[in-house]
């Protein structure tokens, strides 16, 4: 059984976590709304872009010589995976989602006997992996003294893939990042980026037109492409940090929510044993008397 | 009165205009280019220039980007748009400065000597 002032310095410290935990939220909250907007505001670039290659494929006239990146290297032996990770912590399942997606992939990856080559963004994402993977790793990027992220670091995250791919480093690349849903609901994601694959667009036939192209086609995909690598990278980064603040805001509500439950149990803990010890109190006192 | 379509640039940050109008100039890769209404469908890429959007007397100053016109629906992409009126005098000096003193490099190839120097002539032509 705890002392009275065990208890009071229990109280006491709980308490103070609390506050913290709550100024936490509330940051989380702020930068959340700004986050979730430049998200939601770097949509369409990456949208409209997906959209672009989409209609520049299907009037491709030479699917053969077609630009690698597009097709791919018509290998499957070496698979690049970039995981875009949060620099800093307490923010919930966040990072360990996306590492334990990653994870998955990894071991699947190495089962059907592929290699595997790694780039980790974010320290917290570089932490988790490291320790099975770490030699898989071949890169890692961290933009912890950057404010924001903005589209020069994507667009170095991008050329870093695009130099790795023309040395025929790899065949196939994927990121995985979270997918920012709404406040609660965040979604691990691998997407695949080399080849270009389209999956978040569904055209139907009607809908594709004859264009007209100036420059040639191959010399606007050749530009293209590496635009597009370097733009999902961002689109990720956005998502990413919206899905951060999120998750942040949701695990220190949880936080500040536990904690008031603790601070509840412990006062109840507390007066009752301030009680037991009156009560013993007054019974010696009363037994004492009795006794004269 | 000449029939409108929708003029749409966008940023990877934000959407930064979307607007109705008759006719758009654009600094396309091969040439100047101006788009009305039942344009054909078309694909190309901006060198360093001015889009001007008629109507709304907005001029933007591009680097590059991509343009996509579809079913009267003009789309811009582009990293480097920049509102005309919104861009300091000063930092112009340095970046055509800065653009000077690229081209006089040897080891750029023609394609980039051939950006750089609608750069410059565009960057001048504002400063004026």
């Amino acid at each position: 059984m705890p002392s009275l002032d065990d208890l009071k310095k229990r109280i006491k410290s709980v308490k103070s976590t609390q506050k913290i935990t709550k100024a936490m939220k509330m940051v989380a909250a702020a930068k959340l709304r700004k986050a979730q907007e430049n998200a939601e505001r770097g949509r369409p670039y990456s949208q409209k872009m997906q959209n672009i290659i989409f209609n520049l494929t299907k009037s491709i006239s030479d699917p053969e010589n077609a630009p690698k990146l597009l097709v791919g290297t018509g290998k499957d032996e070496v698979h690049l995976c970039v995981v875009l990770t949060a620099d800093k912590g307490l923010c919930g399942g966040f990072n360990s989602n996306i590492c334990k997606l990653a994870k998955s992939n990894f071991k699947k990856i190495l089962k059907d006997g592929k290699q595997l080559k790694i780039i980790t963004v974010g320290s917290k994402g570089l932490d988790q992996i490291k320790r099975e993977y770490g030699k898989f790793i071949v890169k890692k990027f961290s933009f912890k003294d950057k404010k924001q992220i903005s589209f020069n670091e994507a667009e170095t995250i991008g050329n870093e893939i695009i130099s790795l791919f023309d040395n025929n480093e790899f065949d196939k690349c994927f990121l995985f990042y979270n997918n920012f849903k709404n406040v609660i609901t965040q979604i691990p994601q691998a997407q695949q980026i080399i080849p270009t694959k389209n999956t978040t667009y569904d055209i139907k036939e009607g809908d594709s037109f004859s264009y007209e192209f100036e420059p040639e086609e191959d010399e606007i995909l050749e530009d293209l492409l590496p635009k597009n690598i370097s733009t999902q990278v961002f689109k990720a980064f956005l998502e990413n940090a919206a899905s951060e603040q999120g998750s942040r805001m949701t695990a220190m509500d949880n936080a500040t929510r536990n904690a008031g439950d603790l601070v509840d149990k412990l006062t109840i803990n507390y007066n009752r044993s301030r009680q037991a010890s009156i009560t013993k109190e007054l019974i010696e006192i009363i037994s004492g008397a009795e006794s004269l | 009165m000449p029939e409108k379509f929708t003029v749409e640039i966008i940023s990877p940050n934000k959407s930064i205009i979307k607007v109705e109008t008759t006719e758009v100039v654009i600094p396309s890769y091969e040439g100047e280019m101006g788009i009305l209404k039942d344009h054909i469908s078309l694909i190309t890429f901006l060198r360093p220039g001015k889009i001007k959007i008629k109507d709304t007397n907005k001029i933007y100053y591009v680097e590059d980007g991509t343009v996509e016109f579809s079913n009267n629906n003009l789309l811009i992409l582009t990293s480097t748009a920049k509102d005309l009126s919104e861009i300091d005098k000063n930092s112009l000096q340095a970046l055509i400065a800065e653009a000077e003193k690229k081209i006089m490099d040897s080891k750029i190839t023609d394609k980039e000597k051939y950006l750089l120097s609608y750069k410059i002539n565009t960057l001048k032509s504002i400063n004026q």
